[in-house]
């Protein structure tokens, strides 16, 4: 039963609320402008203009199939054979969805991380260094030197510093996931992307993997898309409620777990829903 | 009848049908090694053949099989590969790639003998390169072509998707991707197509007996230049393989002992064809565990 009370409060609702960050002072390092997503006739995104904070950890929330992936694949123009992508994304001021953009070098700037660790078929070491051996870093010092800052920087060093020559493929789930991120960070980008890395590991390396990620955040800036709410809050800075291909809401991330302007988000973070 | 009876009796009916299935292979296995086994020799495995006396060899046709197969992987191969990776890798779906693949399916589904005339035609009568080694590689080439792009194909198709993301994400192009993530991964299923498709290869006969041709000159092992005409490696002569040699002693084979030496060349096919499907499993085994593998 609806009190006059509770249809007071949601009229005083809004149906978006997304706060421009460059408006309060942050340092913005990529931002989106009428960003729309077309997987052939289908418009997964059509509402996702959003300021990403340089250093930040933002976390992209939301029901799944809402187009966090879709949107987070197109900062990167992963969705380059995929799907089509119009508007501007625009990256320390130039707009990298422009055809003329070196889309790898713009990748080695934006890397990614995917929800399911994928290391490749090759040592530990080479896994981080070949990606590099291929851009001509070949001397042999400088690429131990970068394969262990990497694998320390993604807390995987202590484990594995004896067994570089060792596949890939027999670490871990948490473990090939870690390095999956050093492998990301080793060609040196500004931003990280990474799309649920924790959803299938267990709790135990998911926190392992947010400590990282929270050390991470002083050297990039770190987008995430997480189904899990408590991670969102526990290490975001800012929090983007994606809702059916729109940003229904954007804001801190205390302001949008403690007091959301949209009756959908609050749905949403507090369980009702999703 | 209950789902518990019906199951057991559904069970016990694939278990005879595949039953029955290896006691026709182990029969058949077990009668051409019985009766060929015995042949075996050195002398067998190295001497010349002989028209019209006893104690003839398959030396010769021995080696013709491995220089053809040789051959032929040496081109075919390379085609397979590019075009696997042309159809899985870059191609999307529209008229050209079907075509392509259908074109491949039926290739892969045409007669061997069929493949034959059609090389003695074209290559032994029009490019004039007469019977010989070349004419019958490029006859097992395209015997062989079809079904080697297909089978890499689907080793490429093994290879995960999260795999080429993984590549592109980390700034790398297509090519750079296929050929320093996915093929290195797929490098061991690869070779065990290859390796199994050498096998069919070794023991093809139809599509060589108008291309390859029916005679075994003899050879003077001592002589590599390819220029020579007695050396071995001359691609230009004539060249019975093992398999033809089998088919022509029972059809047409005068020499006293031909039943003898037919068992004998059989055994030798069968073995060699055996020891190409375990050195598959072996090899791609062994490549897995050690790309995997602490
Ligand atoms: N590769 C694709 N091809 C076609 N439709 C897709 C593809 N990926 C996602 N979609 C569609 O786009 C919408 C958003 O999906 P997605 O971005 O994966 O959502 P989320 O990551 O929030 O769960 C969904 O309706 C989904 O079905
Ligand atoms: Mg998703």
């Amino acid at each position: 039963m609806l009190t006059s009370n509770d249809v007071r409060n949601e009229s005083a609702m809004q149906e978006r609320h997304v706060t421009q960050l460059s408006a309060v002072g942050e340092e913005i390092i990529l931002s989106t402008r009428n960003l729309h997503v077309f997987y052939g006739q289908h418009e997964a995104l059509f509402e996702g203009d959003l300021e990403f904070a340089n250093h930040k950890i933002t976390a992209l929330i939301g029901p799944s199939g809402s187009g966090k992936s879709t949107f987070l694949r197109s900062l990167n123009r992963m969705n380059d054979r995929i799907a089509t992508v119009t508007g501007e994304i625009m990256y320390r001021g130039v707009d990298v969805n422009q055809p003329a953009i070196d889309v790898y070098e713009m990748r080695r700037r934006v890397g990614m991380v995917f929800q399911r660790p994928n290391p490749f078929a090759k040592s530990i070491y080479d896994n981080i260094a070949f990606a590099l051996q291929l851009r001509g870093v070949t001397d042999r010092h400088q690429l131990d030197e970068i394969v262990e800052t990497s694998l320390k920087q993604a807390a995987l060093w202590e484990q594995v510093k004896d067994d570089l020559n060792k596949s890939a493929l027999a670490l871990s789930g948490g473990q090939a996931q870690r390095l999956c991120i050093a492998r990301a960070i080793a060609v040196k980008p500004d931003i990280l992307l990474l799309d649920e890395p924790a959803s299938a590991l267990d709790p135990v390396s998911t926190s392992q993997l947010e400590d990282t990620l929270l050390d991470l955040k002083q050297k990039y800036t770190i987008i995430i898309v997480t189904h899990n709410m408590q991670q969102a809050a526990r290490i975001s800075d800012y929090t983007a409620f994606f809702n059916a291909g729109r940003v229904l809401e954007y804001d801190t991330t205390s302001q949008i777990f403690t007091n959301p302007q949209v009756k959908i988000t609050s749905d949403y973070v507090s369980g009702n829903f999703g | 009848m209950n789902s518990k009876t019906q199951n057991k009796i559904a069970i016990g009916a694939l278990y005879g049908i595949a039953g029955f299935v290896v006691l026709i292979l182990l029969a058949l296995l077990g009668y051409i090694l019985v009766s060929g086994m015995p042949q075996l020799s050195w002398h067998f495995l190295t001497a010349p053949a002989k028209a019209f006396l006893k104690g003839g060899g398959v030396g010769v046709q021995l080696f013709n099989s491995f220089y053809l197969l040789f051959l032929a992987m040496l081109i075919s191969f390379p085609i397979a590969l590019g075009a696997a990776i042309y159809l899985y890798e870059y191609a999307k779906d529209n008229w050209l790639t079907t075509t392509i693949r259908t074109a491949i399916e039926i290739l892969s589904s045409l007669p061997s003998v069929v493949v034959g005339l059609f090389g003695f035609l074209f290559f032994v009568v029009k490019l004039r390169l007469g019977f010989s080694i070349l004419s019958g590689a490029f006859a097992l080439t395209f015997f062989n072509l079809p079904l080697l792009t297909r089978s890499i194909e689907d080793s490429l198709r093994t290879i995960s998707e999260t795999q080429r993301e993984g590549g592109l994400a980390l700034g790398l192009s297509r090519w750079e991707t296929v050929t320093k993530v996915i093929l290195p991964a797929a490098v061991p299923s690869i070779l065990t197509g290859v390796i199994l498709s050498a096998g069919r290869v070794f023991g093809e006969a139809a599509a060589l007996i108008y291309t390859a041709g029916q005679s075994a000159p003899a050879l003077n092992f001592m002589d590599w230049n390819p220029f020579n005409i007695s050396s071995p490696l001359n691609p230009m002569r004539p060249a019975e393989t093992l398999a033809v040699h089998i088919w022509k002693i029972n059809s047409e084979g005068i020499m006293p002992d031909a039943k003898a030496i037919s068992s004998g060349s059989s055994a030798v096919l069968v073995l060699a064809i055996l020891i190409f499907n375990f050195a598959a499993r072996y090899l791609g085994k062994r490549l897995y565990k050690r790309l995997t593998s602490a």
